[in-house]
């Protein structure tokens, strides 16, 4: 009896949050900040710095649709969230989007009912071995013993693949990308799989990184992006089109060096009706002429924050790869401002 | 006879003992090489442990206290094994405040050195004369810690009120009072706000004592107890809100706020773990009582509840608390989530607590039982003079070891995304300039740890030892 009394009040509970809904920006704007759910702590996506500031390529993804909604880049309220919690975070209202490294697959899209609005990192798994292994190509690790964390898709991938090409492996289940790190570079296995960032990231923190290399083999698909709840088509569009500013701010040349000389005017259309100078595209989804003008001046173009976070000059050094423009041959596409 | 020159008449002077049988060689050979199977023993071990020191103290000896990056670290040890403290060093202050402004530290550490001048009127009474030392010299510490963050006034005041109470006897006894006072202070000091809001609930318990106090006669003291407890809730949920925000809308007396969110480090872990302590004390008590009641219904109310939140991970409760509850209130409910932390972190320890006090409890001679009855005593009577002092005599080990295991669980949190000491170890780690550093952030977290358990260890002791009365 009284179980059902408990359940009872635990579904009324549940029909009332399913209705939280509508109003998504009215919420941001009158609470005065963004809550965005950020990983607990990735290199180069997110993580504290030393005075308590976030910083990464997702917190940047936070950062400018703070500055298109609120004006203000700092007026964001980072919430940590780890694989297992990030989901019903975002579900439950407790946080506005989510930018934390997820993979956009489809029952998530469609049976978690979130909505991706795009994606801000192609990655994919990939494998590092020692060099005097002398292996250059996954397909030459037939019997390799493998180091793979337990519980992730990556772990599902690594059978498909050496099932595909008919080889044979030994797993050693780790828990976290450090106990991976430690087991590798102790020897327990021969190779390392992990996500390709995190694999260039884990590579960048040993102590002699040239005696490690990352085979080219690719072996799955791994399109990372922010989310938003279903239902709040508004709010979606505004983060949609936050991050396909910053995209097309690349393309179109708009850094954050030039974009105050480029808010006076250009001959370009397009990147008039970005910055607010011709035409008011803001207003069609409740925001100003300028809000995204605020977003790329915010940390930068796309290319900018990837460069100052994950790019080649940085300690992960990632290559734009996948992630540069469609003109230079990636993945990143920016439908037209117009 | 006497002419007999064998019988010795004085005795002979004592010899010394043979020299393997004293000293350090009487003692190796006692307590080291007593046997083949000892010997082979100790040689065993004092080999592993020069393996283990040989392993240990080079990386000890080379450490790198002063460095920006792990790469730098690596620079200046120029490929030797060494420790790279650099990281504690440099994120200190997150290890042990989180993200709490910076400005602001004087508040934990303040809440913290009045969280022991709270605590030793209960802890220790009378206060034994050596361990006052060790309280001025805590005293010493606590008031530099407040003048390293930045409140050297405020460090001079604690010093002088503390230490005056503590060297004047008389006081001691009267700090009872601030002990009781204590935890509402601790709330105002950390979250910051108005004083009203924690004075409005202190009130409450004023006003409930009140009412039992004058009605219980004239009702009956079930009634009174049932109408004094009504008349706090209906106090606390409709008029304290109310109340507290007049009030502080003519004396602000406040505080600048501080949300939840900025907790961390070990700040959160000992906000977890005392609040963990001090409240599943009495619930355990509460619980092992009812759960040896005669009334079915408060007994299976106990026994249900117990064995529930025993059969359940502490983390599927921390998940409900993080993840499930805000599912399932309305949207827009502002549940504090180290608040929700705190009340499941308690209710976990109190079903413990209950079971290692019904240990306590089953150990009593029946006859203490009968004796309490003999004399006339009512229940409530019996279990305060009697039972009660006995059981939780016996549970001390018991108790003590599942408030460390308490304390050492609140890590747990960093899964559902707190940032306690552990949780800043990741993210300490997922900076470009610390990643791929383990072992020095692990053995300083450790090492706090290990402080505080030890010292709850061996207070148990303490504690052991002044009740035996045995002989």
């Amino acid at each position: 009896m009284k179980k059902t009394v408990f359940f009872g009040a635990l579904a009324v509970a549940g029909v009332a949050a399913g209705a939280v809904a509508a109003g998504t920006l009215d919420d941001v704007k009158a609470r005065g900040k963004l809550n965005c759910g950020v990983s607990t702590g990735l290199v180069g996506f997110a993580a504290p710095d030393a005075n308590g500031n976030w910083d990464g390529f997702d917190v940047g993804v936070c950062r400018a649709v703070a500055a298109a909604v609120l004006g203000d880049p700092t007026a964001v309220e980072f919430v940590p969230t780890t694989g297992k919690t990030r989901f019903t975070a975002l579900a439950s209202g407790e946080v506005d989007m989510l930018a934390r490294n997820t993979t956009w697959t489809f029952s998530r899209d469609v049976d978690l009912k979130f909505e991706f609005v795009g994606i801000n990192y192609y990655d994919g798994q990939g494998f590092m071995v020692p060099k005097s292994l002398g292996v250059t190509s996954a397909k030459d690790l037939d019997g390799a013993t493998i180091c793979i964390q337990t519980g992730t898709t990556t772990e599902l991938n690594l059978a498909d693949f050496f099932r595909a090409n008919n080889m044979s492996y030994e797993p050693v289940p780790i828990e976290t990308n450090a106990e991976g790190q430690q087991q590798y570079l102790a020897g327990a296995c021969d190779a390392y799989t992990t996500d390709a960032s995190g694999l260039a990231a884990t590579r960048a923190s040993f102590e002699n990184p040239k005696d490690h290399i990352i085979l080219p083999e690719i072996i799955s698909k791994e399109p990372l992006g922010p989310l938003v709840r279903h239902g709040d088509q508004q709010w979606g569009d505004i983060v949609r089109w936050t991050l396909n500013a910053l995209i097309s701010a690349e393309e179109l040349g708009i850094t954050s060096a030039n974009i105050d000389e480029l808010a006076k005017g250009t001959q370009n259309p397009e990147i008039n009706r970005i910055l607010g100078t011709e035409g008011d595209l803001g207003a069609m989804f409740g925001l100003d002429k300028q809000w995204a003008y605020r977003a790329i001046k915010a940390g930068g173009n796309y290319g900018e924050l990837f460069e100052k976070n994950i790019g080649e000059n940085t300690p992960i050094g990632l290559a734009r790869g996948l992630n540069a423009q469609w003109k230079d041959g990636g993945l990143v596409y920016s439908p037209p401002f117009r | 006879m006497s002419t007999k020159s064998y019988v010795r008449t004085e005795m002979l002077p004592e010899k010394a003992p043979p020299p393997t049988e004293v000293g350090i060689i009487g003692w190796m050979k006692e307590n080291l090489f007593s046997g083949w199977l000892n010997s082979l023993m100790t040689v065993i071990t004092a080999y592993l442990i020069f393996w283990v020191l040989a392993a240990i103290l080079p990386w000890l000896m080379n450490s790198v206290w002063n460095a920006g990056s792990l790469n730098e670290c690596r620079e200046i040890l120029q490929g030797e094994a060494g420790a790279c403290w650099g990281v504690i060093n440099e994120r200190f202050n997150q290890l042990m405040f989180g993200f709490y402004p910076e400005n602001l530290y004087w508040r934990p550490v303040l809440a913290f050195v009045l969280m022991f001048v709270a605590l030793a009127p209960v802890l220790f009474n009378p206060m034994p004369s050596g361990l006052k030392i060790a309280w001025g010299v805590f005293l010493v510490i606590g008031c530099w810690m407040l003048y390293r963050v930045g409140a050297p006034g405020l460090a001079y005041v604690v010093f002088l009120v503390a230490g005056g109470a503590f060297f004047l006897d008389r006081l001691a006894s009267k700090m009872v009072w601030f002990s009781a006072l204590f935890p509402f202070l601790a709330v105002w000091l950390l979250w910051g706000g108005t004083a009203w809001n924690v004075t409005m609930a202190l009130f409450g318990f004023v006003i409930g004592y009140l009412v039992y106090r004058f009605l219980s006669p004239a009702v009956g003291f079930l009634f009174g107890l049932i109408l004094a407890v009504l008349i706090t809730v209906a106090w606390w949920l409709f008029l304290a809100g109310p109340v507290a925000a007049t009030l502080a809308g003519s004396i602000p007396l406040e505080l600048a706020p501080v949300e939840s969110r900025k907790f961390g480090g070990l700040t959160l872990a000992l906000m977890l773990g005392v609040t963990g302590i001090v409240g599943s004390l009495p619930l355990g008590i509460v619980l092992a009582l009812g759960r040896q009641s005669d009334l079915l219904i408060v007994k299976s109310l106990c026994v249900g509840f117990i064995e529930f939140i025993r059969g359940v991970p502490l983390i599927t409760l921390l998940f409900v608390a993080s993840t499930l509850l805000n599912l399932f209130l309305p949207p827009g409910t502002e549940f504090d989530i180290i608040l929700r932390v705190m009340i499941m972190v308690t209710l976990f320890a109190a079903a413990y607590m209950a079971e290692v006090i019904r240990g306590g409890l089953a150990a009593l001679p029946k006859g203490q039982y009968e004796a309490a009855d003999a004399l006339g005593l009512d229940y409530w009577k019996a279990q305060r003079l009697i039972i009660m002092p006995q059981a939780l005599k016996i549970s001390i080990p018991g108790i003590v070891s599942t408030f460390i295991g308490l304390f050492k669980d609140t890590t747990l949190v960093s899964i559902i995304g707190l940032f306690d000491m552990l949780g800043w170890a990741n993210a300490i780690r997922a900076n470009a300039e610390w990643t791929g550093i383990v072992w020095e952030l692990y053995a300083f977290i450790a090492f706090v740890f290990f402080i505080f358990c030890f010292c709850m260890s061996r207070y148990s002791m303490y504690l052991e030892r002044k009740l035996q009365t045995g002989h």
